[in-house]
């Protein structure tokens, strides 16, 4: 079966220049060797602390912002080899909802304007049938048709999202990219979106890569989760696999910090030493290992392989090394694919 | 005729933003004395020479160098006295004015068409055209304005029109540079992601998303450019390099007058007070549109 998006060993490394000439001084890993996949109608969590590489694999994946390398193949077809104009024919299944909802609405256009402009993009339907179109889109994140005439500053931080909604899914997409959708919202604003959210994918048969640095949320609306830290994925599980036995030590540490609403129910919290590194020099060995409670003299020196750890559940760790090598990459697969295989698991 | 009427709602939308600018304009009081000024100013150098109907170059030698109507030996058929051909002040300062705005309006439009495409280009593109059009940037930077200007005029001859072109093309650096600030900020803005994800080619996302929210600062400094210009041509005409001379023209006045500033004040003090009044009017006016424009001032209560 070709799952509806599969990402291989995705690699965005930033330049960073400096000085008179521009000469590259070094480089920030911000993404180094994701690799997931996502069904038709599922959502995949990603979450992670801010600077580890989340939006940016968001962003990868909808070339929004241009990958190192690696794979990113929509209904078996790999985008990052498309030309100019077979992408923008694509582009019309996979939209995104931003974080900000003060960002995202050019403030100069009226709500029809902002909707509208994707139809205008793609499909070749006169003004009465495109405004029908956008008013059947705000009535579907549950505004109303007149405010179509309004411009963005006139409405709230949660319609303002319900309209960045609305967008997305004007043409009908098959995948919606959230990047943070609700962490500029309000708690009660949040869960009216998530709700809308959820509702939709089950009526309009969508697929959410759900990005977000909020646990509670992630388990809200994920079907599977995946953690990350410093570029990489450590952990990839079912959601409830993941919340009741988390397996590497960092996402141990993560859910030991959410805070539990029983004040008699004892926790025992993992606490992590030091900060992040930084991306523009990542540890040798495995990327948490400074700051790894388990830490053994391998994880110093040699990066841990994605290993199956249990059935569908996937760690990045040392402590897992008896389980089977994850191979993201199906043995059916066509002839650029062979390649990436063959340079292994060490990046 | 009958128009659809969605074509219109596009306008109305954007007259009711503008509305909104407009209104926060009429809170500030310095901008409704500039332009509630500057609009007379405009009405007078338009409309006056019908109601006034003196030739500006009519000379009443029997009549030179006389005062204004209310100085001892001044009269009502020179309100504002007359110089030492004995043609009227007043009338020469009404169409001088005619001569300052046009200068000063048409110079700006030149100056903000160049440096909005340039400034567009340069920073939306980024890469070889934005290094290209910075360095030239550089250059008519580092060349002095004025000699510039002393030089064109020299070769070319002075006429109005070249007048307007080279004070014109002296001055889109300043459009250029504040343009590109401004795109390069707007352009990270998560709207320009969301139509880049939607689809929409550049263009569109050029003079659809980035352009019209790029505009407000450009409107503020165009208007207190035509006030810098309007002082530039004054000067020129001061030094006989600006418009031509039957024409007359503030500087020139000033340039005239000077040599009777001894007992005849009004020769040059007069046009000098137009002067004044204009740029006066029109910085107060254009510092009232950069708070009206400026969502975090405007609702701060004065």
């Amino acid at each position: 079966m070709v799952e509806l998006l599969e990402v291989r060993r995705l690699v965005k490394h930033f330049p960073v220049r400096r000085g008179f000439l521009g000469r590259q001084t070094a480089t920030v890993h911000a993404v180094d060797d994701v690799s997931f996949s996502l069904g038709e109608n599922e959502t995949l969590g990603l979450v992670g602390e801010s600077g580890c590489g989340k939006s940016t694999t968001g962003f990868s994946i909808l070339r929004l912002i241009e990958p190192t390398s690696g794979e990113v193949r929509f209904r078996g077809q790999n985008i990052l080899a498309l030309d100019k104009e077979r992408m923008r024919g694509l582009r019309r299944h996979m939209q995104i909802v931003f974080q900000d909802p003060f960002g995202s609405l050019n403030p100069r256009l009226t709500v029809e304007r902002i909707i509208e402009e994707p139809l205008l993009n793609y499909e070749t339907i006169g003004g009465s049938g495109r405004r029908e179109r956008v008013a059947e889109a705000l009535e579907l994140v549950g505004l109303l048709p007149e405010h179509m005439r309004r411009f963005p500053h006139e409405f709230s931080g949660g319609q303002r999202q319900r309209i960045c909604v609305a967008r997305a899914l004007v043409l009908r997409p098959s995948l919606v990219v959230g990047d943070e959708p609700v962490s500029a919202l309000d708690v009660s604003v949040r869960a009216q979106v998530l709700n809308l959210m959820v509702k939709l994918q089950r009526r309009l048969n969508l697929s959410y890569l759900f990005i977000s640095h909020d646990l509670a949320v992630i388990r809200y609306v994920s079907h599977r989760v995946g953690v990350m830290y410093l570029g990489q994925i450590v952990e990839l599980a079912e959601a409830k696999t993941l919340y009741a036995r988390p397996l590497h030590p960092y996402t141990r540490a993560l859910l030991s910090a959410v805070p539990v609403p029983d004040p008699r129910r004892g926790r025992t919290r993992i606490l992590l030493k030091g900060d992040v590194p930084s991306p523009m020099n990542p540890p040798a060995g495995c990327r948490f290992h400074p700051r790894c409670p388990e830490m053994m003299p391998p994880c110093r020196e040699h990066p841990p392989l994605m290993r199956i750890a249990a059935a569908g559940h996937i760690v990045r760790c040392h402590l897992y090394d008896g389980g089977e090598p994850w191979n993201p990459i199906p043995a059916a697969c066509n002839g650029s694919a062979a390649q990436h295989s063959t340079a292994g698991g060490t990046l | 005729m009958r128009a659809p009427p969605e074509r219109f709602r596009n306008l109305r939308a954007a007259l009711r933003l503008w509305g909104e600018t407009l209104r926060a304009l009429g809170r500030s009081p310095g901008a409704v004395i500039g332009g509630v000024l500057f609009g007379l100013i405009i009405a007078a150098s338009l409309f006056f020479p019908w109601v006034y109907t003196i030739d500006p170059l009519a000379q009443d030698l029997l009549a030179r160098l006389a005062p204004p109507f209310w100085q001892e030996g001044g009269s009502l058929a020179h309100p504002l006295g007359t110089d030492n051909l004995g043609r009227d002040v007043l009338v020469r300062i009404l169409y001088g004015s005619r001569v300052s705005l046009m200068v000063g309006f048409a110079s700006v439009l030149v100056a903000c068409g160049a440096g909005i495409a340039l400034g567009l280009v340069s920073g939306y593109y980024g890469g070889r055209a934005d290094s290209l059009i910075m360095r030239l940037a550089d250059v008519f930077m580092a060349y002095p304005f004025m000699l510039l200007t002393i030089s064109v005029i020299a070769v070319l001859g002075n006429s109005i029109f070249n007048l307007i072109l080279v004070l014109g093309l002296s001055d889109w650096v300043t459009y250029a540079r504040t343009i590109r600030g401004s795109v390069l900020s707007i352009k990270e803005k998560e709207f320009v992601l969301a139509a880049k994800s939607a689809g929409t080619c550049h263009h569109t996302i050029l003079m659809r998303h980035v352009f019209p929210n790029v505009l407000s600062p450009i409107l503020v400094l165009g208007t207190v450019r035509v006030a810098n210009i309007i002082i530039w041509e004054s000067g020129l005409s001061f030094l006989g390099m600006g418009v031509p001379p039957p024409m007359p023209t503030w500087g020139r006045m000033l340039a005239e007058g000077r040599v009777y500033i001894m007992d005849s004040w009004w020769l040059v003090t007069l046009p000098g007070l137009a002067i004044m009044l204009t740029i006066l009017s029109i910085n107060l006016l254009g510092d009232g549109l950069r708070d009206a424009l400026d969502p975090r001032l405007r609702n701060i209560p004065r």
